[in-house]
C-alpha cells in the first residue's frame, strides 16, 4: 500500500473519523436545529387505554396567548392526510390477507392506547403550547383495556375492521411432518417461553423540524430517522400525497435508533403538514415520557415450544406456537418481525428435520410493537436456546455437548433448513470451542465450588445463535409480502483532484459508517481515508436508499460501495490504457496505480481522475468525461452470522442479586472491516440483551397504563450492571457478497438474553429451580430461591 | 424574568431569562451551545452534565438563576484550542462512543470522577458513572477510555 494508507484498509482498527464532532460537542442532532420563526408543536395524548371520543373542545386552548393553531383528527382527515402503513404483510395460513386497520395521525372517534395522539397545539413557544393543551376539553367514553396478548383474542374489540383482535394468523413449515416427528420421538420437551416487552430507549429522543418553501412548493423535514428515504417515500406517497420530489428529508446526526427510528410516526407527518398550513417551520421534540409512551416497543411474545429428541438426543422435530403482541396499530415492520424474521430462524444452528410454527399477531390497547435490535431473531433465539438448555437439563446432558451433537455439520453447507432459509456457510463448533476456552468452561466446577464456600450460587449459561442479516433478495421478499425492495445504493464520486465522496443510502447513527465505508474505498483504491467523505442521511444528495436496520449496512450498503468502486476502477483502466497507449487487457490496478503489465508504465489514480475531468487526452469514442459511478446492490441471499456466547453469574441467595462475573463471546461475522467497531457493536448488543434479561420490562397494568414510563421506573443497564466482556471471532466468509461480510449489529442482543437466563437457572438449580422469566430481577430471584427452599422443606 | 450573569467556558455572559429557565435550556437555547444534550426528564440519563464551579452537575436539575455567578464549563470548553482534553482523546482512542449523544455528559462526569479520585479501580469507575446512561457501547469501552485518561491525567 502507498504511504499514508498503511493500516487504514480492510481489517484495520482505524479510529473513527466521526468521533471529533461528538467528543467536542459539535454533533448536529435534530433538536439542535432551529429555523427562523419556528413554531412549537405539543401533542395531547390519551391518558386512557381505550375509549370512544365523544367530543373534543379546543376553543379555550385556541384563544390562549401565543397559540397559532390547534388541530384534531378531523382537520387531518379533512385534508385527506393518511396514516403510517405496514411495509410487509405476510399471508394468513388460510390464504387470506392480514387485517390492516387504519392508523390516523390524530385519533378519529376512538383512542386505542395510553399515549395515542388526540390533538396538537402549535404555538410560538413550547411553554405556550403546553400550557394551552391543558385547556383542551376531551370527553371520553371509556372502554375496557386489552393488555395481555395471551387473552387478547376474542376480547373487547379494538378496531371495527377486526372482530377477534387478530391481525394475522400465519404458519411456516410442515405441520404434518412435524407432528409425525414429535409423535415418533423418544422424548418430547415442552416449555412455555415468554419474551418480555421492552422499550428501545435510544438516548436521543425523537424529534422533527419541518418547513415549507412556498416559492419552490417544497417541504424539508429534519428528523431523527434511521432511513430518510423510506420516510420520504411513505410520507409523500401514503400520508401527504405529494410528489416525492417535493419532500426533502434530512436525518442529521441521530442519537441511536435500535429499530425505533425506522418507523414514520404521526408527529413528523403532522409537523410537516402543519408547516405548509401555517407557512412557518414547526418543531417537535419528544420528552422521555413521550418516548416511552409513543416509540414502538419490542419483543412481547408468548411461545409454546415442543422439541422432540430421538434416543441419541438428536433433535427430530420442533413445533412453536407463538402469540405476538403487535399493539394497537401496525407500523412498518410489525408484521414481518414475528413472522419471516422469526419463524425462519427457528432451526438456529441445528440440524432439525421437521419444524412447524404458527404465529398469531394480536391487537392490544398498547403502543405498537415493532422491530427492536434483532427484530424477531432474538425472540427465536431466546425460545430455542432456552429450550435447548431446559432439554439438556431434562436429559442430564452437558448443555454444550447437547448443542454440539445437534449442530449442522460443517460439511452440510449450503444447508436448507425446514423453515425456508438456506444458510450459505457456517462452522459452529469452532466458535463453541473457542468461547468455552475463553471462559475456561472445563474448570467451571471448581469456580462453582469455591463460590459455594462463600455462600454464593454460581452458574454458567450458553447460547449458540444464528441470525439472518441483510434481508434479501428483493424478488424473493416480494413474493413473501414485502412492499419494498431491499437493495442499497452507492454513488462514488471522484473529484478532479482525486478526493472522493461516497453517497450511501445506509444511515449511520452510531455504527461508524464514516470510517468503515471509507476503509473499503481506501483499501480498494489505495488512497488515504482522509481523502474520502461518506455522505448519508439526506434525500437530496443520495439517489435512494433503504436505510439502516437488520445489520444490513455493511453486507448490503458496503457491497454497493464496493461495486461502485469497481466501476470506477474499470473506467479508470480504459482512460489509463488510452493515455499510456496500451491494450486494456494489459492494464492492472493496484495500490492506487494503473500499470501496464510487463512495462514500467504507470499512471496514478489522481492522474486518471484529473484526466477524466480535463479530458484533453481521453478516449472520447468510448467514454463520457467525469468519474462518478452508481451501484444498486440487491443481495442474492441473507447473510448468516452465528456464534456462541457464554455468561457466568454469581447469585447472592440472601438478596437475589445477580452479578455477571464473566462473559465470553465468539462470533462469526465473516470478514471484519474494522474489528474495533465490530467489537463495540457486540458490546452494545450484549448490554441491551443483559438489560432485557435482568432489568428492563415495559409494564402495562390491567387498565392499560404504562407504569414504566420514565427512567425512574424503567431500569436501564448502567455501567455497574455489566462486566468487562471477552470478544473473539471465527471467520467463514459470506459466499455471496464481494466483501465476504455478514453484519454484526444485532448479534449481541440476539445471543445474550438466553445466555444470562441459562446461567441463572444453572446457578439456581442447586435449590431446584428449573425456569426463570425475564427480567430476572433481584426480587424475582429472591422469591424463586425462597419458594424452592420452602417447597424442599415441605 | 431574572438577569443571569455567569462565566461559561471562560466567557462572561449576561441574559434576561424567565425565572423557570433550566440551566440546560439556558446553555442549549440561549447560548446555543448544543453539545450539552437532553435525554430524559427525570435527571437519570446524565446527557446534560456540565461543570458548575468544577463540580459535575446535571444541568436539567438546576435553574439558570441558581447558577448565577458560577463558572460553567460545557463539553465545548474542555479542549485547549485544538488540543483535546485527555478524556476526549481517550474516548476517541478507545472507541468510547458510538452515536455520540450521551458522550458529552459522559465525558464531563468522567473528568470530575478522575480529577477527584486517584487510583480508581474498574469497579469504582463503573459505580462512578452510574448517573450516566449509554445505550450503545455496553460501557466496556467507556470504562477503558476512563482508565486510559486517568493514566494520562495522573489519576
Amino acid at each position: 500500500m502507498p504511504e499514508g494508507t498503511m493500516n487504514q484498509g480492510i481489517g484495520a482498527s482505524v479510529r473513527r473519523k466521526e468521533d471529533k464532532k461528538f467528543i467536542t460537542g459539535k454533533g448536529r442532532y435534530t433538536d439542535d436545529i432551529n429555523r427562523n420563526g419556528q413554531l412549537y408543536a405539543y401533542f395531547i395524548r390519551s391518558d386512557v387505554a381505550h375509549a370512544n371520543i365523544k367530543n373534543i373542545n379546543v376553543n379555550a386552548a385556541a384563544k390562549c396567548e401565543g397559540v397559532v393553531a390547534v388541530y384534531t383528527g378531523e382537520d387531518i382527515a379533512a385534508d385527506g392526510i393518511g396514516g403510517p402503513i405496514c411495509g410487509w404483510t405476510p399471508t394468513n395460513r388460510d390464504g387470506s390477507a392480514p387485517k390492516e386497520p387504519p392508523h390516523p395521525l390524530l385519533a378519529v372517534g376512538k383512542v386505542r392506547y395510553v399515549g395515542d395522539h388526540i390533538a396538537v397545539v402549535i404555538a410560538e413557544s413550547l411553554e405556550a403550547a403546553q400550557a394551552a393543551s391543558e385547556k383542551i376539553v376531551i370527553d371520553l367514553d371509556n372502554l375496557p383495556a386489552v393488555v395481555d396478548p395471551a387473552t387478547a383474542i376474542g376480547n373487547t374489540q379494538i378496531h371495527d375492521e377486526m372482530d377477534d383482535n387478530v391481525y394475522f394468523d400465519w404458519e411456516l413449515g410442515d405441520e404434518t411432518a412435524t407432528a409425525d416427528a414429535l409423535g415418533g420421538a423418544d422424548k418430547v420437551i415442552e416449555l412455555t417461553v415468554t419474551n418480555n416487552r421492552v422499550i428501545p430507549n435510544a438516548i436521543e429522543p425523537r424529534a422533527a423540524v419541518a418547513e415549507y418553501d412556498e416559492i419552490e412548493d417544497r417541504y424539508t423535514l429534519y428528523t431523527s430517522s434511521q432511513n430518510p428515504h423510506l420516510t420520504r417515500l411513505v410520507m409523500a406517497a401514503f400520508m401527504m400525497q405529494i410528489p416525492e420530489s417535493k419532500l426533502h428529508v434530512v436525518a442529521p446526526d441521530v442519537g441511536g435508533g435500535f429499530g425505533s427510528k425506522i418507523y414514520i410516526y404521526p408527529e413528523e407527518a403532522v409537523c410537516t403538514w402543519a408547516a405548509k398550513k401555517l407557512r412557518k417551520p414547526v418543531k417537535w421534540t419528544a420528552d422521555r415520557t413521550q418516548a416511552f409512551l409513543g416509540d414502538a416497543h419490542g419483543r412481547d411474545h408468548v411461545n409454546k415450544v415442543k422439541l422432540g429428541l430421538d434416543k441419541n438426543n438428536k433433535i427430530v422435530g420442533l413445533r412453536v406456537d407463538t402469540i405476538a403482541n403487535l399493539g394497537a396499530y401496525l407500523s412498518a415492520f410489525s408484521m414481518v418481525t414475528p413472522t419471516y424474521l422469526h419463524g425462519t430462524l427457528l432451526s438456529g444452528c441445528y440440524d432439525i428435520p421437521a419444524i412447524y410454527t404458527n404465529v398469531k399477531g394480536v391487537c392490544t390497547t398498547t403502543v405498537n410493537v415493532d422491530a427492536y435490535r434483532g427484530a424477531g431473531r432474538p425472540e427465536a433465539t431466546y425460545l430455542l436456546e432456552r429450550t435447548m438448555d431446559y432439554a439438556a437439563r431434562q436429559i442430564g446432558m452437558d448443555p454444550a455437548e447437547f448443542r454440539r451433537i445437534n449442530f449442522i455439520p460443517k460439511d452440510a453447507f449450503p444447508y436448507q433448513t425446514a423453515v425456508a432459509l438456506q444458510y450459505d456457510i457456517g462452522d459452529y463448533e469452532p466458535a463453541l470451542d473457542k468461547a468455552m476456552e475463553m471462559i475456561d468452561y472445563a474448570n467451571f466446577g471448581s469456580r462453582q465450588a469455591e463460590a459455594a464456600k462463600r455462600g454464593k450460587y454460581r452458574g454458567i449459561g450458553l447460547s449458540s445463535y444464528i441470525e439472518a442479516c441483510g434481508i434479501a433478495p428483493s424478488a424473493v421478499v416480494g413474493t413473501l409480502g414485502a412492499r419494498v425492495g431491499l437493495y442499497e445504493s452507492a454513488v462514488v464520486r471522484v473529484d478532479p483532484t482525486g478526493t472522493i465522496s461516497v453517497f450511501t443510502g445506509a444511515h449511520s447513527h452510531g455504527q461508524g459508517h464514516d470510517t468503515t465505508f471509507a476503509q473499503i474505498v481506501a483499501d480498494k483504491l489505495g488512497v488515504p481515508i482522509d481523502s474520502i467523505d461518506i455522505v448519508h442521511g439526506d434525500t437530496d444528495r443520495i439517489p435512494f436508499g433503504m436505510g439502516t436496520y437488520g445489520s444490513r449496512s455493511l453486507a448490503v450498503g458496503g457491497t454497493a460501495i464496493s461495486k461502485a468502486v469497481d466501476k470506477v476502477i474499470e473506467k479508470g483502466k480504459i482512460i489509463a490504457a488510452h493515455m499510456m497507449e496500451a491494450a486494456e487487457t494489459d492494464l492492472e490496478f493496484k495500490d492506487g496505480k494503473f500499470t501496464v503489465a510487463g512495462t514500467d508504465k504507470e499512471k496514478s489514480f489522481g492522474e486518471i481522475a484529473l484526466s477524466a475531468y480535463v479530458p484533453h487526452n481521453f478516449p472520447h469514442d468510448r467514454l463520457e468525461p467525469g468519474l462518478e459511478e452508481t451501484a444498486f446492490y440487491d443481495p442474492l441471499n441473507f447473510t448468516y452470522p452465528a456464534g456462541t456466547h457464554i455468561c457466568e453469574v454469581e447469585i447472592d441467595p440472601a438478596t437475589g442479586v445477580v452479578d455477571i462475573v464473566d462473559w465470553a463471546a465468539c462470533d462469526d461475522f465473516g470478514n471484519l472491516i474494522n474489528p474495533m467497531i465490530v467489537e463495540g457493536q457486540v458490546h452494545g448488543g450484549i448490554a441491551q440483551g443483559v438489560g432485557q434479561a435482568l432489568l428492563e420490562n415495559a409494564h402495562y397494568n390491567e387498565d392499560g397504563q404504562l407504569l414504566t414510563a420514565s427512567y425512574m421506573d424503567y431500569c436501564m443497564p448502567r455501567a455497574d450492571n455489566l462486566p468487562s466482556l471477552k470478544i473473539d471471532y471465527t471467520v467463514t466468509a459470506c459466499t455471496h457478497n464481494d466483501l465476504g461480510v455478514k453484519g454484526c449489529g444485532e448479534a449481541g442482543a440476539i445471543a445474550s438474553p438466553p445466555a444470562v437466563i441459562n446461567a441463572i437457572v444453572d446457578a439456581l438449580s442447586v435449590v431446584g429451580v428449573t425456569d426463570m422469566s425475564m427480567p430476572a430481577t433481584t426480587e424475582k430471584i429472591w422469591r424463586a430461591i425462597n419458594d424452592a427452599t420452602a417447597k424442599a422443606a415441605e | 424574568m431574572a438577569l443571569v450573569k455567569m462565566t461559561v467556558n471562560g466567557q462572561a455572559v449576561e441574559y434576561d431569562v424567565p425565572d423557570n429557565t433550566l440551566l440546560v435550556s439556558f446553555i442549549r437555547e440561549t447560548l446555543e451551545l448544543t453539545g450539552t444534550h437532553v435525554g430524559c426528564d427525570t435527571s437519570q440519563c446524565g446527557a446534560c452534565v456540565v461543570h458548575v464551579d468544577g463540580q459535575s452537575v446535571k444541568a436539567c436539575t438546576m435553574l439558570a438563576a441558581q447558577a448565577a455567578g458560577s463558572e460553567i464549563t460545557t463539553i465545548e470548553g474542555i479542549a485547549n484550542g485544538d488540543e483535546l482534553h485527555p478524556m476526549q482523546k481517550a474516548f476517541h482512542e478507545n472507541h468510547g462512543l458510538q452515536c455520540g449523544y450521551c458522550t458529552p455528559g459522559m465525558v464531563m462526569s468522567a473528568i470530575e470522577l478522575v480529577e477527584k479520585n486517584k487510583g480508581l479501580t474498574e469497579q469504582q469507575i463503573r459505580e462512578g458513572l452510574e448517573g450516566n446512561i449509554c445505550r450503545c457501547t455496553g460501557y466496556h469501552n467507556i470504562v477503558k477510555s476512563v482508565q486510559a485518561a486517568a493514566q494520562e491525567m495522573g489519576g
